[in-house]
């Protein structure tokens, strides 16, 4: 399959905005606008002024629907549904992000200053879920790599271990007699990955901030793997030598590997990954589609890669 | 099974339970015909092929649990549902039979190479696929000329089958799932229960000291 260069056409007359904004969101949008004459900034905040980025994919957009809607957070349920329905309990302001380990100036920043330290970018990008389903989503954000340049990792640094807030009365999936994973969610990466410019921390999803069922109010996009390794609402970011344990390599380790990369070749062991369904491209007949090679980013980023087995290094 | 139902199954309160069988098969495809219409009005979701599948399979499984329910019903609380449980049983069939064609022509797009991939290399397809054949001579034979051509003990151990299917159904459902979710666990620990029951009591009669009398059904 054909990889076209992304900067094709401008991301910005792909999917016009009344398009993929529902009525639900359009009442949402008025009913801001309304507040927003008695309550200052606040409610304007939530738009985000963003650059566009060469990275972007031309691809058709999944609908602002269907990202929210249908998605994995399993400290909110472990249904599809269960995300939107449960997460607005989750508080996600305040917050801070500490930024430490093997670094000269661990610090805690508040999700605002990571923002007003970074230009934000629409990144557009593939979502190759490891169920065998795919996104295409806006999302809004910088790469990971501001952020790691600001705290200097030290030179024995070699990898990054992210982990997720642990409040079980803000999170029902927590509560349940049977955990479903070890919480919180922990996830890593290898400092090349992490500092790879495809690598980014996103705030935002469709020019807002992000709904907290995608991971508000901050989380990781990687997007040539799968989407599990993009760890939602991150509460801490850490610089290790040894590499860090993962949340779900630790459930279920001959399924889910530490390096995830999207791989049609590596079947999971209960499914092939040769294929994928397009969210959204059409009703009960959609047909399947060919799955690329690090989810079509292979050129971008192979080359981390080289000289290693990816079928052992899964 | 019906032309054989003891006659003591009318009595009181059975009586009061008198649908029609006609009526359960007309309710059972319910989910069916609603989840097809949602479906063609693309109103199941992001991923509504996979919804269809799924759900056609936990509709498979609940009609499964609730032909298994009869026996200990009646035994246990005095409940004589037996008249509905061919149409209980054949109800199991068609939804898994739906299953199976969603998961072969929605899923796979009759792509066979990929079936057959999914057939030998994982364990979930290989026992879901065995089950659905586990339930086709069941289905076939779920007639009364099929009970008087093979007689009625012959036709009762062909039947015994459901238990293996039932145990095949909640593997199936656990071994798809990530993780522990607590539906397919609430499932198993239902049809173990259901299992258990039956070899706890024919354990226990093994063991009485002296052999009740074979009674009828009451």
């Amino acid at each position: 399959m054909q990889i076209r260069r992304p900067s094709d056409i401008p991301p910005s007359e792909i999917t016009p905005r009344s398009d993929y904004l529902n009525r639900r969101q359009l009442f949402a949008g008025a009913a801001g606008l309304a507040l927003a004459s008695g309550l200052s900034g606040q409610v304007q905040a939530a738009s985000l002024a963003t650059q566009k980025s060469p990275f972007s994919t031309d691809e058709k957009l999944t609908s602002l629907q269907d990202v929210t809607s249908y998605n994995n957070f399993y400290e909110f349920g472990v249904d599809k549904g269960a995300p939107v329905a449960h997460a607005h309990t989750l508080k996600t302001s305040p917050w801070t992000v500490k930024v430490d380990g093997l670094v000269a100036k661990p610090a805690e920043f508040s999700v605002d200053d990571l923002i007003k330290g970074s230009a934000l970018e629409e990144r557009i990008y593939r979502m190759r879920c490891v169920e065998g389903w795919s996104m295409v989503i806006p999302w809004d954000g910088f790469p990971l790599a501001d952020v790691l340049k600001r705290v200097e990792p030290l030179g024995n640094a070699k990898y990054v271990a992210f982990e997720t807030a642990y409040r079980p009365e803000e999170m029902p999936g927590l509560q349940s007699m049977f955990p479903v994973l070890d919480w919180p969610y922990v996830e890593g990466l290898r400092l090349d990955e992490a500092m790879h410019p495809l690598t980014i921390l996103a705030v935002g999803l469709y020019g807002e901030r992000l709904p907290n069922q995608n991971g508000a109010p901050i989380r990781l996009v990687v997007p040539w793997k799968y989407g599990f390794k993009g760890i939602k609402s991150i509460t801490r970011i850490r610089l290790v030598e040894k590499q860090p344990e993962t949340s779900w390599n630790k459930q279920a380790p001959d399924e889910y590997g530490f390096y995830a990369n999207v791989n049609p070749s590596v079947d999971h062991p209960r499914w092939s990954q040769k294929t994928e369904r397009r969210i959204g491209e059409g009703g009960l007949f959609v047909k399947r589609r060919q799955t690329l090679p690090f989810n079509g980013y292979a050129d971008q980023v192979a080359q981390l890669y080289s000289g290693m087995d990816l079928r052992k290094f899964y | 099974m019906d032309a054989r139902s003891p006659k003591p199954a009318a009595r009181a309160g059975a009586s009061a339970l008198r649908v029609p069988k006609l009526l359960l098969y007309v309710v059972g495809f319910v989910p069916a015909v609603w989840l097809f219409y949602q479906g063609i009005n693309d109103n199941l979701g992001a991923d509504p092929m996979r919804y269809l599948e799924q759900s056609l399979g936990l509709w498979a499984l609940r009609f499964l649990v609730a032909t298994l329910a009869i026996t200990p019903l009646r035994q246990i609380l005095g409940i004589n549902l037996l008249r509905y449980r061919r149409a209980l049983g054949l109800l199991c069939f068609y939804y898994a039979a739906l299953h199976w064609t969603t998961y072969l022509v929605l899923d796979q797009g009759l792509d066979f190479e990929a079936i057959w991939a999914d057939l030998v290399k994982r364990p979930y397809i290989t026992i879901g696929m065995a089950t659905f054949l586990i339930l086709v001579p069941l289905a076939v034979t779920s007639n009364n000329a099929s009970i008087r051509r093979l007689g009625g003990q012959a036709w009762a151990r062909l039947h015994r089958l459901v238990y293996v299917a039932a145990i095949g159904a909640v593997l199936h459902f656990l071994l798809v799932v990530k993780s522990w979710p607590p539906e397919p666990l609430v499932y198993t620990a239902i049809v173990l229960a259901l299992l258990g029951y039956r070899l706890g009591r024919s354990v226990l009669r093994k063991l009485a000291p002296k052999p009740e009398p074979r009674r009828r059904a009451a």
